[in-house]
């Protein structure tokens, strides 16, 4: 068991402007560590984290892997998102190195096919249209779950991105809701970029479905025993 | 903390601006040295993945002359630990990155960079 990074730094304050760790968060984390073995054996060199919010996933990653092996790269739209991620760094001493930067876009021209585990737990809850560009532009805590239509229009934007990121041997593990349409984001990304996924981990937690989707490339498939 | 090693991996990405992006030319820096482990593999298996001209042009802007200019063939000891130096140890707690080609500045601030644009679709 690798115990969840400790978080006791951040204050009732920080989560009124970042998203507190949640069942969604742990389900990833869960996902994270059941891959554990065979995340290690990547070797993995680069891994990047869109909305990162608290860094704990990223600050997980960095001691399942260790923390002198790999670059610990985020994002978040929310600059204070940013901070809490390089704090929990430093309290853990991890070295994450945030961004303030939305989805990958001021990595995806230098980062091709350049990452070996990829992740994100976007906004997936689903909303109006115009509530979803509100939240974006206020760069503050709506972003973390106002996702628009069917919750996706967040993850859409990024999943377009996915294939110019991954190495040849990368992995990205994405969140999803029940609402999200699982199957059609497994089937497009399939279609569209021959990225082959499996359903890694579910779980209901109170009236949401959570599910963690495993993308890898075709000719690269997970041998599950 | 931004250290060269993530200033490496940054383009601009201002609309319509994609040639003559990179690198981001870093000014008016404050620096702050901390000691990470040294991890000789992982210098070996991430260098395939750093730009050589963008860092050293990176390092002396920030005041830093201790890589060679041309990549070198062969990674010795030595190298490896001014690589681990440059890469991982120096870290820019303050500064500007200016886009080589339409003068967009990314600020650093408390050691992380702001690449958000100021633009309407944010994302
Ligand atoms: C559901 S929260 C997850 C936070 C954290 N990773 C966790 O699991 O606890 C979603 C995060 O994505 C961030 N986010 C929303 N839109 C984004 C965008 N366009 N680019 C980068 N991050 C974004 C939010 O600010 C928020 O921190
Ligand atoms: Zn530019």
């Amino acid at each position: 068991m690798i115990p969840t990074p400790d978080l006791s730094h951040l204050t009732k304050n920080d989560y009124e402007r970042v998203y507190e760790p949640a069942e969604d968060t742990f389900v990833l984390l869960d996902a994270l560590e059941a891959d554990a073995d065979a995340i290690r054996a990547l070797a993995p060199r680069l891994c990047l984290e869109i909305g990162s919010g608290t860094g704990v996933i990223s600050t997980f990653l960095a001691q399942i892997i260790g923390t002198s092996d790999s670059f610990f790269l985020c994002t978040d739209i929310n600059p204070h998102a940013a901070t809490c991620t390089a704090r929990t760094g430093s309290q853990n001493k991890v070295p994450v190195e945030p961004l303030v930067a939305s989805l990958a876009r001021p990595l995806t021209s230098r980062l091709g096919h350049a990452v070996d585990i990829l992740v994100f737990n976007p906004p997936y809850v689903p909303t109006y249209d115009e509530e979803v560009d509100a939240a974006q532009r206020s760069v503050g805590i709506s972003g973390s779950w106002a996702g628009g239509a069917d919750g996706m229009q967040v993850t859409d934007a990024f999943l377009r991105q996915v294939d110019g990121l991954l190495s040849p041997q990368g992995r990205f593990y994405l969140v999803t809701v029940k609402q999200n349409n699982v199957p059609r984001v497994q089937e497009f990304m399939l279609k569209d970029f021959s990225l082959q996924s499996e359903i890694v981990l579910q779980r209901r937690a109170g009236r949401e479905y959570l599910f963690v989707l495993r993308f890898v490339r075709s000719s690269n498939l997970v041998h599950t025993a | 903390m931004v250290r060269l090693i993530t200033h490496n991996l940054l383009a601009c990405h201002a609309k319509g601006c994609t040639t003559n992006n990179f690198p981001l030319k870093l000014t008016d820096v404050k620096l702050a040295l901390r000691e990470a482990d040294f991890n000789p593999d992982f210098l070996r298996g991430f260098l395939p993945r750093v730009e050589w001209d963008a860092l050293i042009q990176a390092s002396r802007e920030i005041g830093d002359t201790s890589l060679p200019v041309e990549r070198p063939e062969m990674l010795d000891d030595d190298l490896l630990r001014q690589l681990h130096h440059v890469l991982l140890e120096i870290h820019i707690d303050e500064g500007s990155m200016t886009c080589p080609n339409c003068g967009h500045v990314y600020p650093i601030s408390n050691g992380i960079p702001n690449m958000l644009l100021a633009e309407h679709e944010i994302w």
